[in-house]
């Protein structure tokens, strides 16, 4: 068991290791290093020769992508191309506010979503089921800047409810994104509820379906018992996989987001940065988000190998 | 009761099973609406500059922001260009685009999971994590830098999303050939003796080429997202040219004074993307596909 | 007479098509089951048995629907039942035990836990007795050891045991019913021995009445006082065993029964051509019409009514009188034997050994020799030109195993193939010579698994013939016409896609395919396992002259004795991946020598009345065979001591051509 938790993290590890490879290839593979991307025409000469002092571009590739992995284990990331910037502490208040925008959805959203998957499965291609799975479909194919301006018309144009826009700083305490934050968090939860309803639906479907229910059914377990003792634990122990596939692609569409809601969190600094083509920032922001990705799914494997006993008991034999 | 019990009289080839398959769709409510959304949108795309009323660069200030009347049927834009005009025509690139880089993603992306489901083993494991750290980054970030140094033109942003959106679908390829090459059909071809390659193109690939026409009617689904994204924010098609992710964020900041302008590349954008998948799902149940779709009996 | 505790009335079942047309699964069933009574529900496929079981509980499948009647229990009508007096009834008074137990436990509960449930709902006990009623019930379920089981997780059982606990959780509301659907389907022939044996038990000392449903007529021989044959949603009929097994009246069962093949008998069964209508297939006139051997033009016409006739059977057919015509003696002549001897011999086994473990891969670096305990060890075996040698042996017995090194699919980890008494076989198919490969041929269990279903049956023809002979064109569309026909399949065939056709038809054209090739032996992995008894009856008699034609040999693996006793000359018994016994089939079978398979052969249900399984050994299951003396040490019956923990026995010949492995001498049952 421990021995299978601890395989699955040095594959988690790995495949961090395999990122930040890909990341320092693809930026050495780009025409011109970090300095001329970000001083464009103006690199030449002098300002070209301290930009690349600064930033250690001197060096063979091979010593950067040390130093570089070296300090990232460290927490150091490093320096911005523009105005040489420490990149942890740019960092650092983005990515709190995108944990708390996310956070927050996951709070509204999962619940919501496995509360909603259940009711439409079992009221399958009954008018509540054909709503709601409706709405999710439209939630989960039109495009996040579709659905936030859709948003912003109706509850901050139209109704007038909550603004539609975030003017908070970055470095804000967090009780100052309310109610800014709400209108971002709905766009949010719309996008990622839709994903993780859709496959409890289909997973409490299946579940219905196999010959364990219809065993209970006809031991006369009552309805309710049946839902909660037998299809349940059954149902939801593939969607842990889903929710955090889905949490992690987030990360993908809250840069659309926050870009359309003005939020300051990690994805609007990508975006800066990437016109800026602050390579050293984008490099940073990539190995984050590529981290975060890495352990939500690996957290979702060791809560689902925890919590499955067919896995749990299988492993365990694997390992005598 | 079994499947033995509902055996189909009738005899007949591929053909007829291609027929079956869209009678299949179309039969499903969902299925027909969708796939008639996406003929509309391929026909207007392809006629639009033939039957569009106005010139969708003409730019008049006097127009600015008109409501919908008999002549702009949707109204004018900030710059006064006919919202209608515009709105037909802001589908062209992004289908264009995506119609050339989805089958490239598919065709790159599925032949090499096929290999590697075929190959198994270490090559497989090792070329996974690859895979998998591929994934592990958002796919805005890649799409923005790609952008950034090499421009938005289109053959970029065709290369670009072929090559990235072809990722995800070595794993759907690879999990399909994996459930294929362990069936007795596959083992019974090794044993007779044919040819390895012989064996990918007669008895694995027609059976991994349904999961795949569903990975490619989704794959070209996200790579609509993606492309009206990037126009979303501004590193996509260039302005005059109309696109819908470009209307809207240009007409987003107006939207208290001239929604129209808004709504039109909302609704355009949003049904084209539904009724993509709303095929897709269709097309998924048809092939037998969908797990959760089981027959009655 | 006292009333009846279940009764069917004018029952009719039936789903609506994608067309929108209702069509039924169950027609017009009339049916009263009285309290104490075990009767049997025998039927093919979609006779729909299973589901007229089932709506005894009230319980339809999805999409299903009543079209008209009722069904009461104890006078209450079921289908009119509010939701918590169904709850009541259903495992309470009425308890279901069903097929693939090991599908039917939820899986996410402890064993304890799902029976705990069942006596909370259905007991009247207190709950501080529920612990001590639970290991009660396994106790009574001959389940050892049922404290440590009641911890477990249902996948950690056997399947006899998973069987085992489901029956318990029937009891457990002490039914005055039980239906049991399929119960001792997929269970190894040891295992259902004493499954079957444990249910009667019950039936006699309970007095419950049962609902047995199954289409093992073996099986219902063995427990039921009142047999009811279904045919197409159908009661066509019903009477005692007595009546049934030894002269059935109506047509299908007397076609039914003798397509069943006999460990008794050496002959093969006689085959029923065709298949059942599809529901909603059956026109206006008797659903068995296109199948029976004695239809009259009335018969086309007319539905049959069920009826009483003068011996107290109700049965539905015109013209019974004819069907005592049919004649049910197997026509057949036993095969003549093929002796096997050195110059004639196609394979020569020497020593085979196959192992499951993968050797470590830094084991292999080194260079160190595999040393685990291989799952197959010591096979040496011939097969003769145009013999054909039964290879049985119950799941996990390494049967299929062997079939697939021989055809080059598995590596073994050593000992020498000989193919054609000189050149030595490639462990890996690919380094087989072209030649080679064409004169060995598989077909596998299940012809949906060894079709491809996106080719067409031309194009499944078409790969062997391409490729062996580089046909093409006319030629190839003759050759494929001609292997249709010798299968007893049309030219019409070749259009088809695998989901268009029956299994039996499935099942010929994998055949066919074989055959395409013209190969000198043909590898048949549980070829009708996946057949209702009249189809594997009809591939059973197409098996047989094939190879009369062309003198070709197989190598016929089964589980099922009789099926093997049918077509085979030689048998070779197998139990953990070890050789047992092995000689000629008439030999083995009339006098087993080896304990274990005089295990295997009294374990064996045959439809006949007086059958009764004899139960040598427990229905223990094994994980893996035993690292040193003989394979089947903690099973046998006779064991002689330690002798049997230490040593490997030593082969002893019975007749000439006639061996079986064992340290006691002489242990043949006489």
């Amino acid at each position: 068991m421990v021995r299978l938790i601890l395989r699955r993290l040095g594959l988690g590890l790995i495949t961090v290791a395999l990122v930040t490879g890909i990341i320092f290839v693809a930026i050495e593979m780009l025409p011109g290093d970090a300095c001329v991307a970000y001083l464009e025409r103006d690199a030449v000469g002098q300002r070209l020769e301290n930009c690349r002092e600064q930033l250690g571009l001197n060096r063979p590739a091979i010593q950067r992508y040390g130093l570089w992995v070296g300090a990232a284990i460290r927490g150091d990331l490093g320096v911005s191309a523009s105005g040489g910037k420490d990149i942890a502490t740019l960092v650092g208040d983005r990515f709190r506010n995108t944990l708390l925008l996310a956070l927050c959805a996951i709070v509204a959203g999962v619940p919501l979503s496995l509360f909603l998957g259940v009711v439409t499965a079992l009221n399958r291609d009954k008018s509540a089921d054909l709503v709601v799975s409706s709405i999710a479909i439209l939630a989960m194919t039109i495009p996040e800047f579709v659905t936030a301006t859709v948003l912003i018309f109706v509850f901050s144009i139209w109704l007038e409810w909550v603004p539609g826009i975030v003017m908070t700083s970055a470095g804000a305490p967090v009780a100052a994104f309310f109610p800014e934050i709400v209108l971002p968090t709905a766009a949010l939860t719309l996008v990622m509820a839709a994903h993780i309803l859709r496959t409890v639906r289909s997973s409490v479907i299946e579940v219905m379906a196999s010959d364990y229910v219809q065993m209970a059914t006809l031991k006369g377990v009552p309805y309710w018992q049946i839902i909660f003792r037998h299809v349940l634990p059954n149902a939801l122990l593939p969607a842990i996989n889903v929710v955090a596939l889905t949490i992690a692609w987030l990360l993908g569409g809250v840069v659309v987001i926050e870009k359309v809601f003005n939020y300051p969190g990690l994805g609007r600094l990508m975006i800066d940065a990437i016109s800026d083509r602050d390579i050293p920032v984008v490099q940073a922001i990539a190995l984050i988000l590529a981290t975060v990705y890495v352990a939500v799914n690996l957290g979702a494997d060791v809560l689902t190998l925890l919590l499955n006993p067919r896995l749990r008991t299988l492993q365990m034999r694997g390992t005598r | 009761m079994t499947s033995a019990a509902t055996i189909p009289e009738q005899s007949g080839g591929r053909l007829t099973k291609l027929y079956g398959v869209l009678k299949d769709i179309m039969s499903r409510p969902s299925g027909a609406i969708g796939l008639m959304l996406v003929m509309v949108h391929v026909v207007v795309a392809v006629a639009s500059p033939w039957i569009v009323p106005f010139d969708f660069k003409r730019v008049d200030v006097d127009l600015m922001l008109m409501p919908p009347d008999g002549g702009h049927w949707f109204g004018t834009d900030q710059l006064g260009r006919d919202v209608l005009t515009r709105t037909l025509m802001g589908g062209r690139e992004a289908m264009f685009v995506t119609a050339i880089a989805t089958p490239i993603a598919v065709c790159w992306g599925g032949f090499l999971g096929i290999l590697l489901g075929l190959a198994g083993g270490r090559i497989d494991d090792g070329l996974m994590r690859v895979v998998d750290a591929f994934l592990s980054l958002p796919w805005i970030l890649v799409m923005l830098l790609v952008i950034v140094i090499f421009g938005s033109s289109m053959p970029v942003l065709i290369a670009a999303l072929g090559f990235f959106y072809g990722v995800p679908v070595i794993r759907v390829a690879r999990a399909a050939a994996h459930t294929v090459v362990a069936r007795d059909f596959v083992v019974a071809a090794r044993a007779r003796g044919h040819g390895r390659l012989a064996i990918i193109r007669v008895e694995i690939l027609p059976n991994v080429l349904d999961a795949l026409m569903v990975e490619g009617a989704m794959r070209w689904s996200w790579m609509l997202l993606a492309f009206s994204s990037l126009s979303f924010l501004g590193f996509g098609v260039s302005p005059p040219t109309p696109d819908w992710g470009l209307m809207i964020a240009d007409a987003r900041s107006l939207m208290s004074v001239g929604p129209w302008a808004v709504l039109a590349p909302i609704v355009a954008l949003s049904s084209l993307i539904v009724g993509i998948n709303l095929t897709a799902d269709a097309l998924a149940k048809a092939l037998g596909i969908d797990r959760a779709q089981k027959a009655p009996v | 007479m006292e009333p009846a505790l279940i009764r069917f009335d004018d029952l009719s079942v039936g789903f609506t098509s994608r067309d929108g047309r209702l069509l039924p699964v169950l027609r017009h069933i009339s049916l009263a089951i009285a309290p104490g009574e075990t009767v049997g529900l025998v039927g093919e496929s979609g006779s729909g048995k299973s589901t007229l079981a089932l709506a005894a509980m009230g319980y339809l499948k999805r999409g299903l629907k009543v079209i008209s009647g009722t069904v009461t229990f104890a006078e209450q009508h079921m289908f009119s039942l509010g939701g918590s007096e169904l709850e009541r009834i259903r495992g309470g008074k009425l308890a279901l035990i069903p097929q693939n137990s090991g599908q039917s436990l939820t899986p996410t509960l402890r064993i304890g836990a799902q029976l705990t449930e069942a006596l909370r709902l259905h007991s009247k006990l207190d709950p501080a007795q529920f612990p001590a009623r639970t290991l009660d019930l396994l106790r009574q379920v001959r389940l050892p050891d049922p404290e440590a089981i009641i911890a477990r997780f249902p996948h950690e059982l056997s399947g006899g045991q998973q069987q085992r606990v489901a029956i318990a959780m029937a009891l457990a509301g002490e039914p005055k019913a039980l239906l049991l659907d399929e119960p001792t389907t997929g269970l190894d022939v040891t295992t259902q021995a004493h499954i079957l044996d444990l249910l009667s038990d019950i039936a006699q000392k309970s007095g419950m009445a049962m609902v047995y449903v199954s289409h093992d007529l073996g099986a219902i021989a063995r427990v039921c006082q009142r047999v009811v044959v279904m045919y197409a949603g159908e009661i066509v009929l019903e009477g005692t065993p007595a009546q049934i097994f030894k002269n059935p009246t109506h047509p299908y069962a007397r076609g039914l029964l003798a397509s069943i093949p006999r460990v008794s008998n050496a002959r093969l069964p006689v085959a029923l051509e065709g298949r059942p209508p599809a529901p909603g297939e059956a026109g206006q006139g008797c659903a068995f019409a296109d199948r029976c051997p004695i239809v009259q033009p009335v018969c086309r016409l007319e539905r049959p009514e069920l009826r009483a006739i003068a011996s107290g059977e109700w049965l539905r057919c015109h013209v019974p009188e004819l069907a005592q015509g049919i004649v049910m003696e197997p026509m057949t002549a036993p095969a003549p034997v093929a002796e096997a001897s050195s110059d004639t011999a196609i394979f020569t086994l020497s020593e085979l050994a196959i192992s499951y473990h993968q050797a470590n891969w830094f084991r292999q670096l080194l260079g160190q020799a595999d040393k685990s305990t291989p799952t197959v060890k010591d096979i040496s075996l011939t097969l003769a030109r145009g013999e054909t040698l039964g290879l049985v042996g119950e799941s996990g017995s390494g049967k299929s195993t062997i079939l697939k090194a021989l055809a080059g699919l598995t590596p073994r980890q050593s000992g020498t193939i000989a193919f054609d008494a000189t050149e030595d076989l490639a462990a890996n198919v690919d380094h087989r010579q072209p030649d080679q490969r064409r004169r060995i041929q598989l077909v596998f269990q299940n012809p949906d698994e060894s079709l491809n279903p996106r080719q067409t049956v031309a194009e499944i023809l078409a790969q062997p013939l391409r490729l062996y002979f580089g046909l093409s064109g006319q030629a190839l569309r003759a050759r494929m016409v001609e292997l249709l026909i010798q299968v007893r399949l049309g030219a019409h065939y070749l259009d088809r896609l695998p989901s268009q056709m029956s299994g039996g038809e499935k099942q010929r054209v994998a055949i066919a395919r074989a055959f395409a090739a013209e190969p000198d032996v043909v590898l048949c992995d549980e070829v009708t396992s996946a057949l209702d008894v009249s189809v594997q009856a009809a591939v059973l008699t197409l098996l047989d002259r094939l190879r009369r034609e062309r003198n070709t040999a197989y190598i016929f693996v089964s589980h099922d004795l009789a099926v093997v006793r049918a077509l085979a000359d030689r048998v070779a018994v197998l139990y953990q991946g070890r050789l047992c016994e092995i000689g000629r089939a008439s030999d083995v079978y009339a006098n087993p020598a080896h304990p274990y398979t005089q295990v295997l052969l009294s374990a064996i249900l045959e439809p006949e009345l007086a059958a009764r399984p004899k139960l040598m050994a427990a229905d223990v299951q094994e994980l893996s065979p035993p690292a040193k003396g003989c394979a089947c040490q903690r099973r046998c019956p006779l064991k002689v001591g330690m002798i049997c923990e230490t040593e490997t026995p030593p082969w002893q010949t019975v007749t000439p051509g006639h061996s079986f492995a064992c340290h006691k001498p002489n242990n043949s049952m006489g």
